[in-house]
């Protein structure tokens, strides 16, 4: 057994730490630095001017040529649904990409609404998810989404803070992961608005530049601040959205999570996963080492003592 | 926008004073000829004076140049004149008229009134074309950043106002819906049959 002094270890195991450390971290900084393509399009969604009408859902069944509603979009019956035992109202599914909702949470007794899609985050937690890389945030901002390479694991469904990605459950060979795409294909990489924002009669929905869409909202705020709450919704969360909202009413009054974090999604698991190598390459020399340390302990008090008698004598 | 209205101007406040001095002076007839002359002079006068401009004024326009899911709307305009304080309340700084909004006054000064009085002089048909978008980003000479386009101009306007003042505020309460409406809200002839598809879980 060759010989392991102290030092021998000290260096080994520093060495591996900084090999771990630097491998790794240099990409970690990087990432989380990240917030947006520059000159990713948005849409700024506001509330107050909603009333309800649908169009929006019946535009984006008509741009994604989804199949035919259960019931008319101009039905306004299905804001009295509830799912899950009365929990729930209704969610974005395979069928429907955006939905509307209503809530007695309104000024003066009047209803307030709120639409839903994918808000296509800054840095997306479906995508990071995704271990067959199917998910892309393109330089527009839309995050799309390449149902060949889906496989189905539903890992997106579960990294989603929004429980926006929905599963063709209906589809019995070939399920696949299904949720708005910020209508990429046919109009946003051609420099053209979303469908629903286009039909919307009230302009509740702003196309821009999100950089730009962020000062048109505070501006809002700013000639008209008894209109709204003084936030911006999806300008911080989660890492910022392309999609961000303006409200009258409290924005958890009206379905929204206000309890997620401003970092994405993905720091959560960044710091835990940039270790992971590092404790890979540290812990067998770590471990080596005390193991040998022990080993030469062990050895070195039987042989000690005779050492200690050469010298006396 | 197209204008109707052959009888422009007939229940309008402009004409009737019209009417009325010249039927006075008829009336008139004994009292000497100075009189008379002031009577004709004043009614010549009229149409050049504040009052003469609302003869040009329409009494119905149809709103009709995005109509395609619902049909035109018959604007009153006449009726809304009674409603209206001032014709600023839908037409900004427009008409000249100076602006009465006091946001818009601390920029837009008495002096400053525009020509251009349909909607579609300012609001965009199209205010999200990519031209628009950078034309409305980049230009620093732009200051309404945030100007709703022609649809949202005649909604935000008419709807704001009909929930405040107890008007009509459904859909077709205002435009008819069109077979292609129909057709693109699954409804009417279109509606689903039986089972469709569910739209949420």
């Amino acid at each position: 057994m060759s010989k392991m002094t102290r030092r021998k270890f000290l260096s080994v195991s520093l060495a591996g730490a900084a090999a771990g450390t630097f491998t790794l971290s240099g990409k970690a900084i990087g990432a989380a630095g990240f917030t947006g393509y520059p000159d990713g399009m948005g849409v700024l969604v506001d509330l107050t001017r909603c009333i309800g009408c649908r169009t929006c859902e019946a535009a984006c069944n008509e741009e994604q040529k989804l199949p035919a509603p259960a019931v008319p979009f101009d039905d306004h019956s299905v804001f009295d649904e509830l799912h899950h035992g009365g929990t729930q109202k209704r969610r974005t599914d395979e069928n429907a990409f955006t939905v509307v909702n209503r809530y007695e949470a309104g000024k003066e007794g009047q209803p307030a609404y709120r639409k839903i899609q994918c808000n296509h985050c800054n840095e997306p937690a479906c995508l990071t998810s995704c271990f067959v890389n199917a998910y892309t945030k393109t330089k527009e901002g839309a995050v799309i989404y390449n149902s060949k390479v889906c496989v189905g694991c539903r890992n997106c469904m579960v990294a989603c803070p929004f429980r926006i990605p929905a599963y063709s459950y209906s589809s019995a060979f070939n399920p696949v992961i299904r949720k708005c795409i910020f209508c990429y294909d046919t109009r946003l990489k051609f420099g053209r608005p979303p469908a629903c924002v286009e039909a919307c009669p009230q302009e509740v929905l702003t196309f821009g530049h999100r950089k730009n869409l962020i000062k048109v909202a505070y501006e809002r705020i700013r000639v008209n601040p008894g209109r709204y709450v003084g936030h911006l919704y999806g300008e911080n969360e989660v890492g910022g959205t392309s999609w961000m909202y303006l409200s009258g009413v409290p924005f958890e009054e009206v379905g929204f999570d206000t309890t997620l974090q401003k970092e994405p999604i993905l720091a959560n698991a960044q710091a835990f996963l940039s270790n992971v190598p590092m404790v890979l390459s540290i812990w067998p020399a770590l471990f080596l080492g005390f193991h040998r340390l022990a080993t030469r302990g062990g050895e070195g008090a039987e042989e000690k003592p005779a050492t200690e008698k050469r010298e006396d004598i | 926008m197209s204008e109707h209205g052959p009888g422009i101007g007939q229940n309008l406040p402009g004409a009737g004073r019209r009417g009325g001095p010249v039927n006075r002076r008829k009336i008139m007839k004994p009292f000497n000829w100075i009189a008379g002359s002031v009577m004709v002079l004043m009614v010549i006068c009229l149409p050049l004076s504040g009052q003469g401009d609302t003869l040009k004024l329409p009494e119905t326009v149809t709103l009709d140049n995005l109509a395609h899911l619902y049909g035109g709307a018959e604007f009153d305009h006449d009726m809304h004149l009674d409603i209206a304080a001032d014709c600023t309340e839908c037409h900004h700084h427009a008409a000249g008229v100076p602006t009465t909004n006091e946001k818009c006054a601390r920029c837009h000064g008495p002096e400053d009134t525009l020509e251009a009085q349909t909607c579609q002089t300012c609001h965009a048909v199209d205010p999200f074309s990519a031209e628009a978008v950078t034309a409305k980003e980049t230009d620093p000479s732009v200051y309404h950043i945030d100007k709703p386009g022609l649809k949202a101009a005649y909604h935000l306007n008419c709807l704001n106002c009909h929930n405040e003042m107890g008007g009509p505020v459904g859909c077709e309460d205002c435009h008819e819906r069109t077979e292609a409406g129909d057709a693109f809200y699954h409804s009417g002839k279109y509606a689903p049959s039986g089972e469709g598809t569910s739209s949420a879980h």
